[in-house]
């Protein structure tokens, strides 16, 4: 048989993400209403894709590093500096593509910057990502001169508020990552070692997988998947904040993945369950936000919220399902 | 109460005690039965059950069936603090204690002197400096325990264990990070507590040690006792043999015939070693030729294959592959030279145990080809099944994740991953350990075949008979050395275990048979 199994679209995580949306349209009958304006689509489930955005562009580095039992706490900072490098040189006269190639390269160096730590020096990653997590935002804040950078450069808004198709640009770009890093690691071998490398590092290296080279790229990976988010959150803000660009979106990044079912033990990965576990948290906030409760209240709902995600995901749940399913069965 | 023997009562002892670790019996129905004012020691190889043992009369494990009897009492341990209050004390190789306290803290820590309710300084450095001075220690109870050397920290710890317990005392590698002369201090200290009367278990690889020190020696194998004896009845010879299986070192197995010399020099060590893991030796390796590797544990013998892999690649000596000098420096050039190895611990270094038997299998291969010309599913999946039907893997499906396998089987799936590398050279580290015995024929056999298609193997193993049915020559390890090369029609375990033992043999002495 050569057909998708129909089993395999049934997972936790889109279980998940349709609860989720459906208590949004219990508490808010507009949830999805979509409407076509000026050219793009509008409405609150746009809305959650669009603001969903960054953090699924973190969660798809995220994931590599994660699967190599790594674990990247930089990305927020990251954020921070490709956004206020982007911001200082469109403000200085430098055109769009330059800021943003800028912005990029010092993503990528941030990303290799951690991969040295882990890779050739052997740091643990919390501990060799949480330098540059402090250390970010002391280099934005350097490169901003502590002020909050603002901008005008359509060029450069754009990317953060434009729309292609109808579909607003940090939705299509996080789509084209999600395309080209899942076929980047699925049609090469690269998934298959980041794999092995997560599972076990010293039996990757003994099968003559090159196992530095390949933390080094999935940790340049998330520097340069973060600076992407930070440039698409600066653009749409039309400034560069370093102190808050990005704040403790590393955390939802993480929570993304995992939600998405890879273990921070390593190992199987799925980068489009980690997307769609950011796609999940997105719908969480929102759905607080349209709802009309106190937003006192957002932290402690999401928090009760995704423990209750993560426990329908859990082995017990699956053992537990399982018992049922077969007493069902003997009943019949 | 007395013993079976009716010799004086057993200070400790173990009768019939059996573990089982899901399916695995680590201990099946071994006695052991301590005195008082001896030193007994233990042995063993890898697995044979010393320290499954030891965790038991230690209370870390409890026994699946037997008992463990204290002068001749049952006892019911149910945790490392019960053995320490029935008397027995335990020390380590690593030395657990703070080495960033005082000596005198280390001593009595949890059972510190107190006054009103606070711990009495004065008195704890008092008592301490009294008691380390009964084992020959003059130091300052003040200083850090780091500060001293790991002897003086060893008998710190033996102090402390001895003064908590009492009884017994369990040594376990006391002397594997000592030097010469510190091992001969502790032994000092060690015949001091013998002559107070307690019982000592001592655990170590030194042979020499143990015919220096222990009264009688208790040696197990594969979880089984295979008898416990005075040492003043035994030669470093028979030590070797049971450790190595003596029902089967004389069985009369034969090695392969050498009529059809390995003349086709395939790689050649010239010098070859590490610094601190094997000393330099000189091996020629031939196509169609299985060169055996024997000795003991720690004798040198996985280092030789890592050095050989480039895994801690050789800091003296060359090597040459072909008549070509050839600079193996990491585990993916030998790959590239289509070497291959099967690591000694399969899980640690060998499986992958989430990923299924096909990622398993293709893996090297894959690893070979590089990142970019990625294997589709179905190639995977041809190669995976080719390999699985050849070795025979049993395994419900080539997409289940191979922890779920057999110890056998996984072996053979790691023998299958390199075979498909079409490689030229196979290091095989204890190819057949922990195997079922149809998993353990099929791999012999598989030796046997590789051979014959002309592959060059070497091949590390325990099991002396198994290395001289399929070994052209072997190799003796002994101290980090390659100290013996054995070849012709008469070898057999006996000459082996004669090579392992010989206490001052020479050098790089060759024991020629009867073949040219």
């Amino acid at each position: 048989m050569k057909g998708f199994p129909l089993s395999r679209l049934v997972n936790p995580q889109l279980i998940a993400l349709i609860g989720v949306l459906a208590l949004n349209w219990l508490l808010f009958p507009g949830f999805f209403r979509v409407t076509w304006q000026d050219g793009r689509l509008f409405g609150s489930v746009i809305d959650v894709l669009n603001r969903g955005a960054p953090v699924a562009i973190l969660a798809i580095g995220m994931t590599a590093v994660i699967a190599t039992k790594g674990v990247d706490l930089s990305v927020g900072a990251v954020m921070a500096v490709s956004g206020a490098v982007a911001a200082t040189l469109v403000v200085s006269g430098y055109p769009m593509p330059v800021a943003v190639a800028a912005a990029l390269a010092v993503g990528l160096l941030c990303g290799i910057w951690n991969g040295i730590l882990v890779a050739l020096l052997d740091i643990q990653p919390i501990i060799a990502t949480l330098v540059l997590m402090v250390a970010g935002r002391g280099i934005a804040q350097l490169i901003t001169e502590g002020s909050i950078v603002t901008f005008n450069d359509p060029a450069l808004v754009f990317i953060g508020t434009g729309s292609l198709l109808g579909m607003p640009m940090p939705v299509v770009i996080a789509a084209a990552l999600l395309v080209l890093v899942t076929l980047g690691v699925r049609r090469t071998a690269i998934g298959l070692f980041i794999e092995a490398v997560g599972v076990n590092r010293s039996a990757a290296t003994l099968a003559g997988i090159k196992s530095r080279v390949l933390l080094m790229m999935v940790y340049a990976l998330s520097g340069l998947c973060a600076a992407i988010a930070g440039i698409i959150v600066a653009a749409d803000i039309r400034g560069a904040d370093a102190n808050n660009s990005g704040l403790w979106l590393e955390l939802d990044a993480i929570l993304a993945v995992v939600i998405g079912g890879t273990s921070l033990l390593g190992g199987r990965f799925s980068i489009p369950m980690s997307v769609l576990g950011a796609l999940i948290i997105q719908a969480m906030n929102t759905g607080i936000l349209v709802s009309g409760f106190p937003p006192e209240f957002n932290l402690v709902v999401k928090a009760g919220m995704i423990i209750a995600i993560l426990l329908i995901q859990s082995p017990l749940a699956a053992a537990l399902a399982a018992r049922l399913g077969r007493r069902r069965r003997a009943e019949k | 109460m007395t013993t079976v023997s009716g010799a004086e009562p057993f200070r400790l002892e173990a009768r019939g005690v059996s573990i089982r670790f899901g399916n695995h019996l680590a201990l099946d129905k071994v006695d052991f039965g301590l005195r008082a004012g001896e030193v007994h020691a233990l042995l063993g190889e890898n697995g044979a059950g010393k320290s499954t043992l030891i965790k038991i009369l230690t209370g870390a494990y409890q026994p699946t069936g037997g008992d463990v009897l204290m002068d001749g009492i049952p006892m019911r341990l149910a945790n490392p603090q019960d053995a320490q209050v029935h008397g027995i004390g335990t020390v380590y190789q690593e030395v657990n204690l703070l080495p960033n306290r005082p000596v005198a803290e280390n001593l009595f820590l949890g059972h510190q002197p107190t006054r009103f309710g606070l711990v009495d300084r004065r008195r704890m450095d008092r008592d301490a400096r009294d008691l380390l001075k009964r084992y020959g220690l003059e130091i300052d109870p003040g200083s850090e325990l780091g500060s001293h050397s790991v002897a003086v920290q060893q008998i710190v710890a033996i102090a402390r264990a001895v003064a908590l317990s009492g009884k017994v005392l369990i040594l376990d590698e006391p002397t594997a990070s000592l030097d010469r002369n510190e091992v001969l201090r502790l032994f000092e200290v060690i015949a001091g507590l013998k002559a107070r009367g307690l019982a000592i278990v001592f655990i170590t690889h030194f042979l020499d040690q143990v015919f220096a020190i222990a009264d009688r020696v208790t040696i197990l194998r594969n979880g089984r006792l295979v008898e416990t004896r005075g040492l003043d009845t035994l030669t470093r010879t028979d030590v070797v043999r049971m450790m190595l299986g003596k029902d089967i070192a004389f069985s009369g197995a034969t090695s392969v015939e050498t009529e059809r010399p390995a003349t086709d020099l395939l790689i050649s060590f010239k010098g070859y070693g590490r610094k601190r893991a094997v000393q330099p030796f000189d091996l020629d390796i031939h196509k169609g030729e299985v060169i055996g590797v024997a000795g003991l544990l720690g004798s040198g013998r996985t280092e030789m294959a890592r050095t050989m892999f480039g895994i801690d690649p050789a800091d003296e000596g060359t090597a040459e592959m072909n008549g070509k000098p050839v600079a193996i420096n990491d585990a993916r050039t030998a790959i590239g030279l289509g070497f291959g190895y099967c690591p000694e611990d399969r899980k640690a270094d060998g499986i992958f145990g989430d990923l299924s038997v096909r990622e398993n299998i293709v893996i090297a291969l894959q690893g070979k080809l590089g990142w970019f010309s990625a294997l589709t599913r179905d190639e995977q999946l041809e190669i995976a099944g080719k390999f699985g039907e050849a070795m025979d893997i049993r395994a419900a499906s080539l997409d289940m994740p191979i922890k779920l396998l057999s110890g056998g089987n996984q072996q053979k799936v790691i023998l299958s991953r390199w075979l498909a590398t079409d490689p030229a050279f196979l290091i095989l580290d204890e190819p057949t350990r922990g195997i079922d015995v149809g998993a353990h024929a099929e791999i012999v056999r598989t030796i046997n075949r590789l051979r014959e298609d002309g592959l060059a193997l070497v091949v590390i193993s325990s099991e002396l008979d198994e290395v001289v049915a399929y070994s052209n020559r072997i190799v003796v390890m002994r101290d980090r050395k390659l100290v013996a090369e054995l070849r012709g029609d008469n070898i057999s375990p006996g000459v082996i275990v004669q090579a392992i033992a010989t206490h001052d043999a020479a050098p790089d002495a060759i024991t020629e048979g009867t073949a040219p």
